[in-house]
C-alpha cells in the first residue's frame, strides 16, 4: 500500500533545506512509519532531487516523523529555477512511497486524525 | 484564571484580508497579530527603501489597516505586526495617517527598529551558514542584512501603552510571545512558558494553515468551506495552556490533525526550535480535541536562549530568464521534447552565457524529474507545456532565453501556442549568526 493510506504530510522550507512531516492518522500506524519510513528510504525515494543528507526526527507524542532534507531546493526559494520554488509538492511525492500492507487495528469510525 | 485571546490576521504578506476583519469584529480578541515577512520580502523592501526613504513597508499595510483599525479600536484589540519590513518608522507614520482619515484619535503607535544590521555585518568576519565564506567577501553584492529580533521590544512597547506595535524583522513566533509575556508578566527567563508561548506563536503564525488551509486532500482529508476560511484564535491561560479555535460559523476546521501539521511545519529538530526568545522543545507536545473546532495543545517546554541571533542576508545574484509554450493533442509530449532540444541547441549556437539551465515539460516531469514522474507508468499527457529557465549575469541574456522559446512559433515543432516569457533580477538569501549584544532595538512612538 501507499504511505498515503496511513499518513498525512506537510512540507516546509528554510533556505535550501526542505522539512517534511509524516503524521500517522492512527496511533497504531506510527509503528509502521518507524519501521518503514527511514531516512535512507526517503533519501532513495527522492534520488537526485536531494543533494545533501536526510535526517529523521521522531515525535511519538504526535505519532509523527519529521524529515530534514539538506540541499533539496535547487538553491532555495529566491534563486531556484524550478517551477515549485518552495518545494511544496515534496510532501505529496513522499506519500506515494510503497510500504508493506500490514493490517492495522482500526478504531471505528475514524475521526479525522484524532488518534 | 486570567485568559488572553490572541488571533492571527495574516499568514504571509499577500494573505486574504476578510478573515482578519472577521476576527477584529467577532473574535473578542485582546491582540490581533499580522505576520507578513518572508526571507525574500525584506530584501525586496530594502531595495524599495533605497529608492524612496518613505517606502519599504508592507505593500498591503494600507489596505489592512484601513480594514481593521476601526473594529479593533471598538473592541479594544491591540495590533502587533512585522509589516514595517524595511521601514517600521515610515509604516507607523502611514498608520497614523490612516487613523486620521478614519477619525480615530488617541491611538499610540510604536515602531520597533534595530533589526537592520547591514552596516555592522557588511565588513565583519561573520561566517555565512550556506557557503562557509565570510560576509565581508560578499562586497557590493550584499544589499540587506536583518537580524531576527525577539519579543522583548514588543513587550516593552505594549507596557508603555502602545495600541499598535509595528516591527521590522521580528521572528514570527515572537510577534505572539511579546503580547503573551506582557499580558501575563512572565519572566524573561521563564524558559518553560516561553517555550509554550513560542508553540502558540508557531501554531498561529501561518494563520489559515492551522484552521484547515493547506490541508484538504479530497478522499483523504476534507475541509468545509475553504473559500471562507476563518483564521485562528488562541485562548491562552496564565500557565501557558492553550486552546486553538476560530470564529464560530467561519469556514475551515480546527482538528488535532490540522494542529499536528502546523506544529511540525518548518521545524527541523523538534527538541531544539531556535528563536531569539528561547530554545523551544516541541518533542513532547500533545493535541486533544476538547470541543467542536477546539483543540488543546500542551507539553512544550524550553531551554535558555542562545547567545546569537540569526541574520538574513540579501544579495544581488544576477538574473533569471524564462519562456514557455504549449503543445496539445496526439504526440504533444514528443513535440514538446523536440522544442526543448531546439532551444537547447539555439542557446548554445547563439552564445547565450548561462550558469544554470533547466528544461521542463510541465504536466510530465517539471516538478520532480523523470524518475519520480514516471513512477505511475509515464502516461502520455494530452497536453504539455514547455518551459526553459536559465540563470544569467545580464538582463539582456536573460531576455534571450524567452526569445528563443518565442521563435518556436515560426521555427519550431508543429502546433505550439501560448508563449509567455519573462526576465527578472534575482535576490539571493543567505544567513549568518551574530552575537546578540550587537543588535540593539529601539522604539519610536507616534500618536494619532
Amino acid at each position: 500500500m501507499k504511505l498515503r493510506e496511513i499518513a498525512h504530510s506537510r512540507t516546509g522550507d528554510k533556505g535550501n533545506t526542505s522539512s517534511i512531516s509524516v503524521i500517522a492518522y492512527e496511533t497504531a500506524g506510527y509503528a509502521l512509519l518507524l519501521r518503514h519510513v527511514t531516512a535512507e528510504r526517503v533519501k532513495a525515494h527522492f534520488g537526485e532531487l536531494v543533494a545533501g543528507e536526510v535526517v529523521r526526527y521522531e515525535i511519538p507524542s504526535l505519532s509523527a516523523l519529521n524529515f530534514v532534507l539538506r540541499q533539496a531546493l535547487s538553491g532555495g526559494v529566491t534563486r531556484s529555477l524550478t517551477l515549485d520554488t518552495h518545494g511544496k509538492g515534496l510532501s505529496s511525492a513522499l506519500l506515494d512511497l510503497d510500504i508493506p500492507d500490514e493490517s492495522l487495528p482500526r478504531t471505528t469510525p475514524r475521526q479525522d486524525g484524532d488518534h | 484564571m486570567k485568559q488572553v485571546r490572541i488571533g492571527a490576521g495574516a499568514g504571509y504578506s499577500g494573505d486574504r484580508i476578510e478573515p482578519a476583519i472577521e476576527l477584529a469584529e467577532k473574535g473578542g480578541l485582546d491582540y490581533l497579530v499580522f505576520e507578513c515577512l518572508a526571507e525574500r520580502t525584506i530584501a525586496l523592501a530594502q531595495q524599495a527603501k533605497l529608492k524612496d526613504p518613505k517606502a519599504g513597508y508592507d505593500p498591503l499595510l494600507v489596505e489592512r489597516f484601513r480594514a481593521v483599525l476601526r473594529p479593533c479600536r471598538q473592541s479594544g484589540t491591540r495590533i502587533v505586526t512585522n509589516m514595517g519590513a524595511a521601514n517600521p518608522v515610515a509604516g507607523a507614520e502611514r498608520i497614523r495617517a490612516i487613523a486620521g482619515e478614519l477619525g480615530l484619535t488617541g491611538l499610540k503607535i510604536a515602531a520597533v527598529t534595530g533589526d537592520d544590521v547591514l552596516s555592522s555585518v557588511a565588513a565583519g568576519d561573520y561566517r555565512i551558514d550556506e557557503t562557509g565564506a565570510s560576509v565581508a567577501d560578499l562586497g557590493g553584492s550584499l544589499i540587506s542584512a536583518n537580524a531576527y529580533t525577539g519579543a522583548q521590544a514588543i513587550t516593552e512597547a505594549l507596557a508603555n501603552g502602545a495600541d499598535i506595535v509595528i516591527t521590522g524583522r521580528a521572528a514570527d513566533p515572537s510577534l505572539f510571545v511579546g503580547p503573551l509575556v506582557h499580558a501575563f508578566g512572565w519572566a524573561r527567563d521563564d524558559w518553560h512558558r516561553l517555550g509554550q508561548a513560542t508553540l502558540i506563536g508557531h501554531l498561529l503564525e501561518c494563520a489559515g494553515q492551522v484552521t484547515g488551509g493547506y490541508f484538504a486532500d479530497p478522499g483523504y482529508k476534507s475541509v468545509p468551506d475553504l473559500a471562507r476560511l476563518g483564521f485562528p484564535i488562541a485562548e491562552v491561560g496564565e500557565d501557558g495552556s492553550v486552546v486553538v479555535t476560530k470564529v464560530a460559523g467561519s469556514g475551515g476546521q480546527v482538528t488535532p490533525a490540522t494542529c499536528k501539521e502546523q506544529i511540525l511545519y518548518e521545524i527541523h529538530d523538534p527538541a531544539r526550535y531556535l528563536t531569539p526568545d528561547v530554545v523551544a522543545d516541541f518533542s513532547n507536545v500533545t493535541v486533544e480535541e476538547v470541543g467542536f473546532d477546539r483543540v488543546r495543545v500542551r507539553g512544550a517546554s524550553g531551554h535558555p536562549r542562545t547567545g546569537t541571533l540569526k541574520v538574513s542576508l540579501g544579495t544581488t545574484e544576477g538574473f533569471v530568464g524564462e519562456g514557455q509554450i504549449s503543445y496539445a493533442g496526439p504526440g504533444a509530449r514528443a513535440r514538446g521534447a523536440l522544442a526543448l532540444e531546439i532551444v537547447r541547441e539555439r542557446l548554445a549556437l547563439t552564445g547565450v552565457r548561462t550558469s544554470e539551465l533547466r528544461f521542463d515539460l510541465i504536466g510530465a516531469n517539471a516538478l520532480h524529474g523523470e524518475r519520480l514522474s514516471n513512477h505511475g507508468g509515464g502516461h502520455e499527457p494530452y497536453e504539455v507545456r514547455v518551459r526553459v529557465a536559465g540563470r544569467t549575469d545580464s538582463i539582456n541574456e536573460a531576455l534571450r532565453i524567452g526569445n528563443e522559446v518565442e521563435t518556436l512559433y515560426t521555427n519550431g515543432p508543429a502546433g505550439g501556442g501560448g508563449v509567455t516569457k519573462s526576465a527578472r533580477e534575482v535576490v539571493g538569501i543567505l544567513s549568518t549568526l551574530i552575537p546578540r549584544e550587537r543588535v540593539t532595538t529601539a522604539i519610536q512612538y507616534v500618536e494619532s
